[in-house]
């Protein structure tokens, strides 16, 4: 192989294929990818910094900035481990309408990373289409919290609001309608012949190396290991569902794109089960807490499955109104952390497919 | 066979005579006997998935401590591992030769609290600018701005 003078190559931070501000400074031996640094935090606002000045219901909305694609499972994270702290009891139809709310958000986050994933090979149809359920999506999330984006709708001790009547209908019908959109991507994203070439065998990364890294998500269950928290440590009412968990054979980006769209169906099967469920149950969609929280003294440390891999938080009580520690382990961001090993001696081209597979939000990276 | 949490810090508790577990069911380990624990967490119990690393800043008992938690992926359970660094002297050995996970999270505890990872290949500020002073998340940082 004939070896040329190695240069440097800035890839971003103003970039459209980091999907937000993320640089990654490439050296380049010819067109082969010798080394990579992910250079990140343009977007660090120090939530954790503003957490420890706010009180504990405070920062649930700054948990929403993190992943806004996908907020609810943030605020359901962050909620948990207060719960967990304070010890309360969340009433079983508030723990459905978390799931029912968290599993939309997450089919919100999923339409988004397949869409721009194709947009990032180069098919902008399938950006278009994915836009077009996500945005049935966001009216029914909209309708249910008030806000698109930034739900804010989890609560310490359950959510905020009951569903509003006929709502349920109507998620149900969309689910009802969601396969055959999601057929239609398949034919035309998964199925296409250029999309698998740009995909398969690209940016693979073995199973013993994405366990090593701590690499969670879709992006590990594409390496074929079956760790979803869902499954393996079923939190809140999960272990009342019965779904599967889509798992890839070689690692590649194909595999990590394939696992997000068998996701989906997961997410109807899951939201169609609540759905019947909760028909039957009544009574409170939160539990009695008191107005000012005061957690005894203590930490606490609860995770849950995001559409992006295992959210953490780790919360520290010193028994005042207000957490005199709040961390929050990120996916996205420590997905990142192999990025440079697994861009090695592929192509630049290469290297947008290998980070949009990853499916990293910026928010969530720079916290 | 060890099946759950409880089970596993009971048999740590009961083997290493030189840890802690408190009421939480966290495990104390002394910093000097940090590596040779968690290698053996991982060797012996089957623990091979770090998930979390982070620290938090006591300055009234003039520590740091630092949090690890640790699953196993076969098993699905995790547990909490804490070990205690002096705030004067903020050094400890890096667990990112046992997992590589601990790649970009000690970089960020280094970063935001100022704690100094022996061993890690590449310890640089990765949220913050290269030159900036001081690390936000410790007790005592001044920063301009806050509600008061």
């Amino acid at each position: 192989m004939i070896r040329t003078q190695e240069y440097n190559l800035n890839f971003g931070p103003q970039h459209p294929s980091t999907h937000g501000v993320f640089r990654l400074l490439l050296t380049l031996d010819g067109e082969r990818v010798v080394k990579a640094e992910p250079i990140c935090g343009y977007l660090h606002r120090g939530i954790e910094k503003l957490a420890e000045s706010r009180t504990y219901t405070q920062i649930i909305p700054y948990t929403d900035r993190m992943d806004y694609l996908a907020a609810m499972l943030q605020n359901w994270g962050y909620v948990m481990a207060v719960e967990k702290l304070m010890g309360v009891e969340v009433p079983e139809k508030a723990e459905y309408m978390r799931v029912i709310s968290g599993e939309l958000s997450r089919l919100a986050s999923h339409l988004i990373a397949i869409g721009t994933y194709s947009l990032d090979i180069g098919a902008f149809t399938g950006f278009l289409l994915a836009f077009r359920e996500r945005e049935t999506t966001m009216d029914l999330l909209e309708e249910l919290t008030g806000s698109r984006m930034t739900l804010s709708f989890a609560r310490i001790g359950g959510v905020a609001a009951d569903a509003p009547e006929g709502w349920l209908d109507k998620v149900d019908k969309f689910m009802d309608k969601l396969p055959d959109c999601i057929d239609e991507y398949d034919g035309l994203i998964t199925g296409n012949e250029i999309f698998q070439a740009r995909t398969r065998d690209v940016g693979v990364l073995k199973p013993e190396t994405a366990i090593n890294y701590s690499i969670s998500g879709p992006t590990l269950r594409g390496s074929g290991v079956d760790y979803d928290l869902r499954k393996a440590k079923p939190y809140g009412i999960y272990d009342r569902f019965d779904f599967e968990v889509p798992l890839g054979k070689n690692g590649d980006c194909f595999d990590r794109f394939d696992c997000r769209m068998r996701e989906m169906r997961q997410i109807i099967r899951i939201v169609k089960q609540a759905i019947e469920q909760i028909k039957e149950i009544d009574g409170p969609v939160i539990a009695k807490v008191p107005k000012v929280l005061k957690p005894p003294k203590g930490d606490a440390y609860e995770e849950i499955e995001t559409s992006k891999g295992i959210i953490g938080y780790y919360v520290v009580s010193d028994g005042s109104t207000k957490p005199y520690r709040v961390h929050v382990r990120r996916p996205s961001f420590i997905n990142l952390g192999y990025l440079d090993e697994m861009l090695r001696g592929y192509l630049v081209a290469d290297v947008v497919a290998i980070l949009g597979s990853i499916d990293i939000m910026l928010g969530e990276v720079d916290c | 066979m060890i099946e759950n949490a409880t089970a596993l810090v009971e048999e740590l508790g009961k083997k290493f005579d030189y840890i802690e577990v408190n009421e939480q069911s966290s495990v104390i380990v002394p910093a000097d006997k940090l590596l040779e624990f968690m290698q053996a967490l991982k060797d012996d119990y089957g623990m091979d998935f770090l998930t979390n690393e982070t620290a938090a800043d006591y300055p009234s008992e003039n520590k740091f401590e630092v949090v690890y938690n640790i699953s196993s992926i076969e098993k699905g359970f995790t547990i909490m591992v804490k070990t205690s660094v002096d705030r004067d002297n903020p050094e400890l050995p890096s667990v990112f030769p046992i997992w590589g996970g601990a790649n970009w999270q000690e970089r960020e505890v280094y970063d935001l609290m100022g704690i100094i990872f022996t061993g890690h290949p590449y310890l640089k500020r990765i949220l913050l600018d290269y030159d900036y002073e001081g690390h936000p998340l410790r007790k005592d940082f001044q920063w301009k701005g806050g509600r008061e």
